[in-house]
């Protein structure tokens, strides 16, 4: 097979070093001649199969970030996005194409599974990998070079989830005796059903964890499992659910008219925007212990108008702040890098520290193993249909309704 | 404690009846066209999404839009009978079955490009009611669906029995060659048919919308689940398809209670089981 290449030496052509020397004489290869290259960003998110809903919701933060970030002085950038199809198979595959493309940096990839699936890419591949949504532990603690994340890990979620739970009672006064927990037997609600036992013993809760009733997402009926709740006598209900059968718990519960002191959940369901739209009123006052924004920060209020502006009827959500959040973080390691090198670029990502931030953390920083350590989880109610931030008070942007409304209360 | 019991079991009827209706398009098709419609599940999920845009475009009862949802899905099974599916009915089983399961994959493709990804729900004004009977807590919405299920299925009951052309659609479905003999149209009343099953995933599509919230990956797990309820009542057997869909919802729910709601699923595949170990052909089938 012959090759030829526009460098292939020539007889009475110019070669390598000729060309070299050129170069340098002509101010080519002096000046950051990468840097000049615009930044090719790879978006892997699952924008079919049964994620679809929530990786096409975090797309959007990908519009903000192209609208908010140059006027924040940050260059031009360009993301491709990589649909995973909700397959870790997929994703790997996707991150492979993504970094062959010509991407400098990826981000991804919303579900743990994929996402270890793509990192890997990264780690062969040589490629900075910034995860904007992910929770299993093993991203940052295998010994990755190559990734960093900005978003809490699941022992972090859990732990936050019942310090916020703490805040609310102290601040209400008001504190269940009993709880039922009722949560979905997929991989996040058996973890957190694994481990709630053990959490409300170290975080001494004011309340005793009466029954765990373990039931499959994709139910058509969860009449029975309420029922069983219900039947507990617990005082509140604490609940891992996805979007369909959080509606379905809730009509049950109206349906069966059980009134407990209170709904919470570490999500993800209750507050997806589907949930407050079909619910209405009977949506309100579910109170979701979820990573989330700190809505009183500049750079939230700059994307809650952008957002507006961009969609009226929907409100910003954690998951588009999370991808602008990445995207954030990947032009910033590249303004500081002056370059597309990998090494240089992950440098800058380790380096990173970003205040203006919108996340409820400090800062935007990565420990050695590439996490950001200070990211929290805040207390979010759903009051008229939108989504609002009661716990931590610090980040707060209103009162929590605690106990809840009574069902037949709030026609 | 029996109250709850009580509760559990009418619930788990009373789904069972819905299951039925769905089950029932599945059981008429095979019955008569001998073809197995792998995408069941996804044109009832078109059935649901086509309610729910009625539902909310209009502010009708799904139960109103029924009739229209179940005459939009009539025509579309006529046509695909018509035009994809009678051409490849000469064809090796296998060919039939990745036929069925390609329009599947479409149409999930086709609902997703649509509608979108997000969940689509209903907000009927009944929706949060319940009838208080003694210590009993009957849930409305679910009474009405598992009532036009009745009617549904019994006007079909009625059809086949005994209008002229459900008699020749059964004898289509009894003695192929027969029916060529004495002169009926088989092409035609396969269409019927298929055109008929349809007819009773639109019913049951909008019905449905009135438990569950539509998105366009539910598809395959009411394939599945109709599946299992006509083996359990008999492939082609109407009364098998109704009877098995009770039969799921109370094991389902008798399953919740004595064991753990995560196993329903698994109770409801472990009742096929023995089902298939011990009556092969079904609860109402006829043995091959």
């Amino acid at each position: 097979m012959t090759r030829i290449s526009a460098i292939t030496p020539r007889r009475g052509g110019v070669d390598r070093r000729q060309f070299a020397a050129g170069a340098a004489a002509l101010g080519l290869v002096s000046r950051p001649a990468i840097a000049a290259t615009k930044l090719k960003i790879g978006l892997i998110l699952p924008m079919s199969g049964y994620l679809a809903e929530i990786g096409q919701d975090d797309k959007r933060g990908e519009v903000l970030a192209g609208r908010v970030l140059p006027g924040m002085g940050y260059e031009p950038f360009e993301v491709v996005v990589g649909d995973t199809e909700s397959k870790p198979e997929i994703a790997r595959a996707v991150a492979e194409k993504l970094v062959n493309d010509g991407c400098h940096i990826l981000i991804g990839a919303f579900d743990s599974g994929q996402t270890i699936a793509a990192v890997q890419v990264a780690e062969q591949k040589g490629i900075p990998f910034i995860v904007h949504i992910g929770a299993a532990p093993q991203i940052t603690e295998s010994g990755y070079k190559w990734v960093v994340r900005n978003f809490p890990t699941i022992p972090m979620i859990l732990d936050d989830s019942f310090l916020n739970q703490k805040a609310l009672f102290d601040y209400t006064k008001t504190a269940p005796k009993t709880v039922v927990l009722l949560h979905t037997n997929d991989t996040y609600g058996t973890i957190i059903a694994k481990g709630t036992p053990d959490l409300v013993a170290k975080h001494n809760m004011p309340y005793k964890l009466l029954d765990a009733i373990a039931y499959d997402p994709t139910a058509k009926d969860l009449s029975l499992e309420v029922a069983k709740a219900k039947a507990s006598g617990a005082e509140a209900l604490i609940t891992v659910s996805r979007v369909n059968d959080a509606m379905l718990i809730t009509r049950e519960m109206v349906k069966q008219r059980w009134n407990p002191m209170g709904v919470m959940t570490p999500g993800p369901g209750w507050s997806d925007r589907p949930y407050l739209q079909t619910m209405g009123k009977m949506g309100d006052d579910v109170l979701s212990l979820l990573p989330w924004f700190d809505p009183n920060k500049p750079l939230s209020k700059r994307l809650v108008e952008e957002q507006a502006k961009v969609e009226p009827d929907r409100q910003l959500h954690v998951n588009h702040v999370l991808t602008f959040e990445a995207i954030y973080i990947a032009v910033d390691a590249l303004k500081r890098a002056g370059t597309t090198e990998p090494n240089a670029l992950m440098k800058a990502l380790r380096e990173t520290h970003i205040v203006d931030n919108s996340s409820i953390s400090p800062a935007i920083a990565f420990d050695a193993k590439g996490q950001n350590t200070g990211i929290k989880n805040a207390c979010v109610q759903n009051k008229g249909g939108l989504l609002k931030v009661v716990i931590p008070r610090s980040a707060a942007d209103a009162e929590p309704v605690w106990p809840m409304r009574p069902w037949d209360k709030r026609a | 404690m029996p109250a709850t019991y009580a509760n559990i079991l009418i619930s788990g009827a009373l789904a069972g009846l819905i299951y039925g209706l769905s089950a029932l398009g599945l059981s008429v098709i095979f019955g008569v066209v001998r073809i197995v419609n792998f995408a069941h599940g996804e044109m009832m999920v078109g059935a649901m999404f086509l309610t729910t845009l009625m539902v909310n475009a209009l502010g009708l009862d799904p139960l109103l839009c029924l009739p229209v949802v179940a005459a939009v899905l009539f025509v579309f099974g006529y046509l695909l009978q018509r035009f994809l599916i009678e051409r490849v009915a000469h064809l090796p089983d296998h060919m039939q079955f990745l036929l069925m399961a390609a329009l599947a994959t479409t149409l999930t493709a086709a609902w997703l490009m649509i509608f979108g990804p997000e969940t689509r729900g209903v907000r009927l004004s009944y929706g949060y009611d319940s009838y208080e009977v003694g210590p009993l807590i009957l849930d409305k919405t679910r009474v009405f669906a598992a009532a036009a299920a009745l009617v549904v299925a019994g006007l079909l009951f009625a059809f086949f029995r005994w209008s002229a052309t459900g008699k020749a659609i059964r004898a289509c479905g009894d003695n192929h060659t027969g029916a060529l003999v004495v002169g009926l149209d088989v092409r035609k009343l396969y269409a019927l048919t298929f055109g008929i099953g349809a007819m009773c995933l639109g019913a049951a599509g909008a019905i449905m919308v009135m438990l569950i919230d539509t998105q366009p990956y539910l598809g395959p797990q009411y394939t599945l689940l109709a599946f299992v309820i006509v083996i359990l009542g008999g492939l082609g057997s109407m009364a098998g398809a109704m009877l098995g869909g009770l039969v799921i919802g109370f094991s389902e729910a008798l399953a919740g209670v004595l064991f753990q709601p995560s196993l329903k699923s698994a109770f409801s595949f472990a009742l096929l089981i023995v089902i298939l170990l011990v009556r092969p052909q079904g609860l109402l089938g006829k043995r091959a």
